[in-house]
């Protein structure tokens, strides 16, 4: 696939519509590309531009900034170990170095069968869980060399259902019901708020 | 006032190196520093864009009250009281410490960079720098110079990330089409994937670059800094007058560089100006003048081709006889001499510098004229009633885009086709080829909006009137030909309605060929004389100084040509004009070149209609000359010589002054000083130029001048003259008010009049007045017919002409004949974007390429003038009011 | 001292429903707002400020005061959350987000109310989908019950709360490159000033940035009373706040504590909390208050947890981020792996921070590897000082952000405390290189 699908154009137009500038919606959109193809392909890239109205080179430079982005194809599962200072204190070099061997590949790679890439990243908000690790984003905490290893072939074997494919993110959609909608807030809107100006505070 | 007192109103005292000095309100430190002699080092900050603070070698210790700190002279604004050090041990720590950051990652291969020798970061280096590298780490590693776009390449390993270049390209440009790419140590420019730089704008990056990161393929390796010899100069590839530096070694043009000028061009320049410096050393140039033998052109020595080209025109039946087309590529000196010569000497009228594609005179130099910063001025609204200003002059097109994005300036577009202004305009509406007038009533609300007029909804046409209405002050309207294939009355009548409605309007002609206005002012047009005055008006103040005068109003370029066609043009003489290329119908400029009994040319390189001349003198060209110029706004500025011209090719003044000489009449000019002097002494709106140009601004001279002229009777030289009251040879009143101009004059000129003392030898009788506009009704097109196309024919920035097809870097650029279409229009035609289409009038038919253009209004075919195959001009008829088209499928 | 101040934010985190609406409810949930929506948006900020609560999300300024700071009279004004949690050590927010979400969304409904704001941004770490998953569920029946969006529960008070989520880069959590963020753009720093984003923020309208865990303090002060909120605590660090203990400690974890009173030595040896050092080793350093902060040794396990007096000690509480090194630590290897963060994690827009931090690293990552020169350390507290100008602490910086200067805080402290362990790595390699037998080849004429 390559540019964004039409349900993803109609999602796309629903996210745009809660900004108040269009290029607001540039990372959400771009998450929702690698969520249908999972990286970034430059069809979809160029598509978002023309969504949000800024060329592509412009959207490449956002995309490019982030490192969850990925422009070549990854594997299913993007599995990433920390190492900074919490993890590396509780052994997560080593655990690196483990899954190095266990997936015989390095950081940076993805295996031959496309199923796994490997990468070495800084702190996850989880350091009290040490050494620990992400697949696809979804957290494994106080993971040892043989919890590894049986995560590997759950992973394999098809077992962690709850594991999807790489660019899936939250699961649950925001949704805003239109009837509930309080509207976006446009820069130019320069009208005081009507709760603050029925308490007598507007020219606060 | 005290000193300080002067500081409280107007400025902001601020310490610099403990020196006091007046900042200027909302100055920034770097500028105000500047400005009063304390240069502070800088990479990112250019002082025509937005500061963004990231390179932070402008640090210095500034001191607001609380303490020093270290601070980004380019983001912080002079304050009261504020205290800067910009030669303490902190400053110059953190200097030398952001130097060395620098160069960590920088190349060290200065001898082999083009930049070498006049870069920013090797000054800095030498002027800062610490001296031995502590940087013992490998440096980045990029591949070699990869190109963006067709005339940069890009070396990212030479990157200092300055952001210099993609700010320009996508806040002064408006395109933003390379980036910073990646993150943090890894941040590079870059486009996206096979998506190439391509700006018309694109060479402002290379010279803005602080490092030779980026090279224009047009100079790369060619000349050493040190080498070069560089003067001042005005760009004649289009008539906006950007003021460049001509960059020459060897006696070989180089390079040109665009100078920051305020009332111009702010130190951009457009590629096609910029990269034009590949005309003057192009392969084509003429050496040597050409005569026509039994197998062609041949070259000749100069005493046989200026004899046969002095013969042709004595022989010549009457001076109706001869036709004049061309001039407005030459210098005002030129155009001056060619007027003189055949207009002064052989008295015809028969003149014409526009070929079809301009406005008439009267409508150039007789509307009231706003300059470019009047209508750019901050708040204003403007009516742009011309061609792509994007494609025709580009850099007017970076002032007007500042205008709308950065001073709430509020653009309105009447236009057959949406343009590159389009996304920048309050309002667009696009009226049907041939009834923009009608529009522009409504507009104006000289005439009520009931429903849809000329294809635009009443919806387009109110938000158009209400942003109009909005305007708080007069209007400006930018004015000139959208289209080729729609008769120039369209514009005037459109012209006419917005005086008639709003006389306050003011107007900035949209005419693009580089000195087409200072040719106008020359005289070079039917029924005109030099200095902006009617032949009726002026024949009997020129009668002193030219030895003859026409008797009646000549035929401008049709007229000529259909004369020409009808056999009734003797001599068809060619200013450096290819009618076979540039007059709006083809058919009719071959007609008119084939009836001419003889053709003589003048130019710097052989074009389609030189080739059939019978005699073509060489002609030195630009930067091959000194001379002066006029832009559209009528302001004039310097044209310098750098090389020597090639061959023996020489200056128009001179092959006219020459000409005359055989002619039996001598023009007067030894120098091109001479002819300027001759121009500042008689043509009214020049009066006293060469004293302006000689006082030496810049910014060049907005003309007509504050001037006084004073003929003194006793030495048989005086009448005053002042450029609002024309003062007759009436003694007494001349006397008094020769006594006033003395003593303003002895007052050290305090009101900026500038005296001159004419000789009464060359002028007598009263000054006559300026051009007047004259006016004309709405014309009335002809009634929409369902089954054809109104065709739009509009010029891109790139395209057959002599002068882009004489740069290599540019040639290739021109796109090609296409025909665009709203592809609402796709189906019932049974035509497909990228498909072939024939568009057909009655007289001829084209093959071309389709284009769907959502940009193009429903029954409209745009088409894009002189491209290579399938042109545009054999369709267009110069007698018709528009052009209508069929289109079929090509078989 | 240890006392038994009630657990604010974290009360509910031992509910299995903590996270849904009905769970929410049942504990109180959403009666701040209607209490609030009765006060008025004036005493509803007062209260705040009574509480003086700091900020959670680093630099610690009071809410209430940042909040006075968007200038009078200037509309629109946009709520910013900052959610974006990356501070190494730093492991809070997350939990906040994804165990009491409501929470969090009742205290954004506070916090635009009394500031006045119509649109808010609740912008989530990347990396975080089950947290984004929880807030966008909770959004969503919040909704539906009209506690968000327009006319909050029939008042006059409407305001949309948007979710949005980064793609991986730590300096979005600083608050001008997280609006560059939300803009779409890169996440570069502006220059402050003129860009505070009080006056000029998000559409360069004056904008406020909260972290989460402060605003997570919102409906208990409302509820309770900004007076309650300042009675826990002490006089400059009211409240409690939660800390998050890694590294080599028995029971690493997450607790929430009475902010100010409790001492370092508590929250790392008290067996309630971090329950000592792993195997009984003895205390290399610790880092206070995130990656960012200059560490602290043994002679600084009494201070207590408050601001002013860590600050004072030259360090700060930050993100409320401990990790505790033992006596096994590399000194070198641990600053290693700090500046290296630092330098992969620089947005790349100020020339010290990008060529400064990399350079830092590369150094280092040499003596680690065993080509440490003699010259080297003077070299890093050079490249160091020309990164954050005299080494000081708060720091001087020749950056636009804190981000460049936050590489030289590891550097300065190991070296300060450590440097003949580095010193010994150098020796030790150059001892290695000399033994190395030197063969001699024949000269050849290519030099
Ligand atoms: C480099 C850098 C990273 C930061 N990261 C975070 C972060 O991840 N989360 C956060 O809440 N604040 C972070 N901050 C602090 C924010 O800039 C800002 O001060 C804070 O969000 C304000 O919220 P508060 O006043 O509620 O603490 C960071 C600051 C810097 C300089
Ligand atoms: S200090 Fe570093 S992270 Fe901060 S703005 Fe500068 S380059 Fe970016
Ligand atoms: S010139 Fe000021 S930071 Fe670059």
């Amino acid at each position: 696939m390559a540019r964004l699908t039409n349900d993803n154009v109609e999602i796309a137009h629903e996210i745009i519509g809660r900004y108040p500038r269009p290029k607001s919606a540039l990372i959400p959109l771009l998450h929702l590309a690698q969520e249908q193809d999972g990286h970034l392909t430059d069809e979809a890239m160029a598509h978002i531009g023309e969504l949000v109205g800024v060329s592509s080179a412009e959207v490449l430079g956002t995309a490019s900034f982030y490192e969850m982005f990925k422009m070549e194809t990854v594997g299913r599962y993007m599995v990433n170990i920390c190492t900074n200072i919490s993890c590396q204190l509780r052994g997560g070099e080593e655990l690196l170095a483990h899954a190095e061997k266990t997936l015989g590949i390095r950081p940076g790679q993805t295996t031959s069968d496309g199923l796994f890439t490997l990468e070495d990243v800084e702190c996850i908000a989880a350091c009290t869980e040490a050494p620990c690790l992400q697949v696809n984003y979804r957290y494994e905490h106080r993971i040892s060399n043989e919890g590894f290893d049986q995560l590997v072939n759950d992973l394999r074997a098809g077992r962690r259902s709850d594991i999807p494919s790489h660019g899936v993110l939250a699961q649950v959609r925001q949704h805003i019901p239109e009837d509930r909608r309080a509207g976006v807030v446009a820069p130019e809107d320069k009208a005081v708020p009507v709760w603050i100006a029925a308490a007598g505070e507007g020219d606060k | 006032m005290a000193e300080s007192d002067v500081t409280q109103i107007d400025g902001v005292a601020v310490e610099i190196n403990g020196v006091e000095v007046i900042a200027h309100k909302g100055e920034l430190l770097i500028d105000a520093a500047e400005r009063t002699g304390t240069y502070i080092p800088r990479f990112c900050y250019h002082e025509r864009m937005k500061p963004v603070g990231m390179c932070r070698m402008c640090l210095v210790e500034v001191d607001t009250g609380r303490g020093p700190a270290l601070q980004p002279s380019c983001m912080i604004e002079c304050t009261p009281g504020m205290k800067a050090d910009t030669e303490s041990a902190i400053t110059k720590k953190a200097q030398d410490g952001i130097l060395e950051f620098l160069l960590a990652n920088h190349p060290l291969d200065c001898p082999v960079c083009d930049k070498g020798g006049e870069c920013p970061l090797q000054d800095q280096t030498m002027a800062y720098g610490p001296g031995e590298s502590r940087f013992v780490e490998e440096k980045r590693h990029k591949e070699k110079p990869i190109p963006i776009s067709d005339l940069v390449l890009l070396d990212r390993e030479r990157c200092i990330l300055c952001d210099r270049c993609t700010r320009f390209a996508k806040d002064v440009a408006g395109d933003p089409l390379i980036h910073f790419i990646h993150r943090g140590n890894n941040t590079e420019v870059n486009t996206f994937p096979d998506e190439p730089f391509a700006s018309y704008f694109s060479g402002n990056t290379v010279q803005i670059c602080p490092v030779g990161a980026l090279t224009a393929s047009t100079y790369r390796f060619k000349a050493r800094p040190w080498d070069l010899e560089t003067t001042e100069s005005t760009c004649q590839t289009c008539s906006v007058g950007c003021r460049i530096s001509i960059d020459s070694s060897r006696d070989q043009v180089q390079r040109f560089a665009g100078v920051d000028i305020d009332p111009v061009n702010w130190g951009w320049l457009c590629d096609k100006g910029r990269f034009s410096s590949q005309v003057v050393t192009s392969e084509a140039r003429l050496s040597e003048p050409l005569v026509r033998d039994n197998s062609g052109l041949v070259p000749a020595k100069w005493s046989d081709a200026l004899g046969r080209f002095a013969t042709a025109l004595d022989n010549a039946s009457s001076a109706q006889s001869i036709g004049v087309i061309g001039g407005s590529r030459l210098t005002n000196e030129d155009a001056y001499a060619w007027s003189k010569l055949f207009k002064g000497v052989l008295a015809t009228d028969n003149v014409d510098a526009q070929l079809g594609d301009g406005l008439p005179a009267h409508v150039v130099l007789g509307l009231p004229a706003a300059t470019i910063d009047e209508v750019c001025a901050p708040g204003g609204t403007v009516l742009l009633l011309g061609p792509d200003v994007k494609e025709e002059l580009p850099v007017l097109f970076l002032r007007l885009r500042h205008a709308a994005v950065e001073d709430r300036v509020t653009l309105v577009e009447v236009s057959p086709r949406s343009t590159g202004i389009t996304s920048l305009a309050a309002a667009s509406v696009h009226p049907r080829p041939g009834e923009t007038a009608d529009v522009v009533a409504a507009l104006m609300g000289t005439t009520s909006i009931n429903g849809e007029i000329a294809g635009v909804s009443a919806v387009e046409l109110e938000a158009a009137r209400s942003a109009l209405a909005a305007a708080t002050g007069p209007i400006t309207v930018v004015l000139g030909r959208a289209s080729l294939a729609e008769s120039a009355s369209v514009t005037v009548a459109a012209a006419s309605a917005i005086l008639a409605a709003r006389p306050d309007t003011t107007f900035l002609s949209a005419l693009r060929r580089s000195n087409v206005r200072g040719a106008l002012d020359m005289g070079l047009a039917p029924g005109l004389l030099p200095g902006r005055v009617t032949l009726e008006d002026g024949a009997e103040w020129y009668s002193e100084v030219w030895p003859a005068m026409p008797s009646a109003t000549g035929l401008d370029t049709e007229g000529i040509l259909r004369a020409a066609a009808d056999g009734r043009i003797d001599v068809l003489v060619l200013l450096g004009a290819d009618p076979l290329s540039d007059f709006p119908d083809a058919d009719l400029a071959e007609r008119g070149l084939t009836g001419a009994r003889t053709v003589l040319a003048v130019d710097t390189a052989l074009n389609s209609s030189s080739k059939r001349a019978d005699v073509v003198l060489a002609a030195a060209g630009f930067a091959e000359k000194a001379g002066t110029t006029t832009n559209i706004e009528g302001r004039v500025s310097t044209l310098s010589q750098r090389v020597t011209p090639p061959g023996t090719s020489r200056a128009d003044w001179m092959l006219a002054a020459e000409v005359s000489t055989r002619l039996g009449t001598d023009l007067g000019f030894e120098s091109f000083a001479d002819v300027l002097a001759e121009i500042s002494a008689v043509a009214p709106a020049y009066l006293a130029l060469d004293q302006a140009i000689a006082e030496g601004s810049p910014d060049g001279v907005l003309l007509p001048l504050d001037v006084v002229v004073i003929i003194d009777e006793d030495d048989d030289d005086i009448v005053i003259v002042d450029e609002t009251v024309t003062v007759s040879e009436d003694g007494a009143e001349v006397d008094v008010t020769a006594d006033v101009v003395a003593e303003e004059t002895d007052a050290d000129d305090a009101e900026g009049l500038i005296e001159i003392v004419a000789d009464d030898s060359d002028v007598a009788g009263s000054m006559p007045p300026f051009v007047q506009y004259t006016p004309i009704d709405v014309v009335v097109s002809p009634p929409v017919d369902s089954y054809s196309f109104r065709l739009v024919a509009s010029r891109k920035l790139y395209d057959q002409g002599t002068l882009v097809q004489s740069a290599p870097s540019l040639a290739p650029l021109a796109p090609g004949s296409t025909v665009s279409l709203n592809p609402w229009e796709f189906d019932r035609l049974g035509v497909a974007a990228g498909g072939r289409a024939i568009v057909r009038t009655a007289k001829a038919s084209v093959n071309v390429t389709v284009q769907s253009d959502a940009g193009v209004p429903r029954g409209v075919a745009a088409m894009i003038v002189n491209q290579a195959d399938g042109r545009v001009s054999d369709l267009v008829s110069a007698d018709e009011l528009v052009a209508e088209v069929r289109i079929e499928t090509a078989p | 001292m240890i006392t038994d101040a009630p657990r604010i934010i974290t009360s509910r985190f031992d509910n299995a429903d903590s996270f849904t609406l009905a769970g929410y409810e049942a504990t109180g949930g959403y009666q701040a707002l209607r209490k609030a929506l009765s006060m008025g948006p004036a005493a509803v900020a007062d209260e705040v400020k009574t509480a003086t609560l700091l900020g959670r999300g680093g630099a610690g300024f009071p809410a209430g005061v940042k909040w006075g700071l968007a200038p009078e009279n200037v509309w629109p004004r946009y709520l910013v959350v900052n959610g974006d949690e990356s501070e190494p050590g730093t492991y809070k927010d997350r939990l906040l987000m994804e165990r009491d979400p409501h929470q969090l969304v009742e205290g954004v409904l506070l916090a635009c109310y009394a500031i006045g704001c119509g649109q808010a941004f609740l912008y989530v770490r990347g990396e975080m989908p089950l947290a984004q998953e929880r807030i966008a569920a909770a959004l969503n029946d919040a909704y539906a019950a009209g506690y968000v969006g327009k006319n909050i529960l029939g008042s006059d008070f409407s305001v949309d709360v948007v979710l949005s989520w980064g793609a991986g880069a730590y300096i979005v959590g600083e608050e001008t490159a997280l609006i560059e963020s939300l803009e779409g753009n890169r996440g570069m720093p502006r220059l402050k000033p003129p860009y505070f984003p009080a006056a000029k923020g998000l559409y360069m309208q004056p904008t406020i940035v909260n972290n989460v865990e402060t605003l997570s303090n919102l409906p208990w002060i409302v509820t309770n009373g900004g007076e309650a909120f300042a009675a826990l605590g002490a006089e400059t660090s009211r409240g409690t706040r939660m800390f998050a203990v890694s590294g080599h400690v028995k029971n690493p974890g997450v607790f929430e504590v009475e902010y100010g009173v409790t001492t370092f030595r508590d929250l790392i040896f008290a067996p309630q909390y971090a329950g000592g050092i792993l195997g009984d080793r003895t205390l290399k350093a610790f880092i206070p208050g995130g990656a960012s902060a200059p560490w602290f040794f043994e002679e600084h396990l009494d201070l207590p947890l408050e601001k002013v007096t860590v600050d004072r000690a030259g360090s700060m509480l930050g993100s409320g981020a401990v990790v505790v090194m033992d006596e096994t630590t590399d000194a070198v290897k641990a600053c290693l792996r700090v500046v290296r963060f630092f330098a992969r994690e620089s947005c790349g827009k100020c020339t010290p921070c990008r060529e400064g931090t990399t350079w830092l690293e590369n150094i280092l990552q040499r003596i680690q590897d065993g080509y440490g020169r003699p010259t080297d350390l003077d070299l890093l507290l050079d490249v160091s000082d020309n990164i954050s100008p005299g080494i000081a602490w708060p720091p001087k910086q020749t950056t636009i952000c804190p981000l460049g200067p936050s590489a030289v805080s590891p550097i300065a402290s190991a070296l300060q405390r450590f440097r003949p362990e580095f010193e010994a790595r150098i020796a030790q390699a150059q001892e290695a290189r000399n033994s190395i037998p030197v063969t001699i080849t024949k000269a050849s004429s290519h030099g």
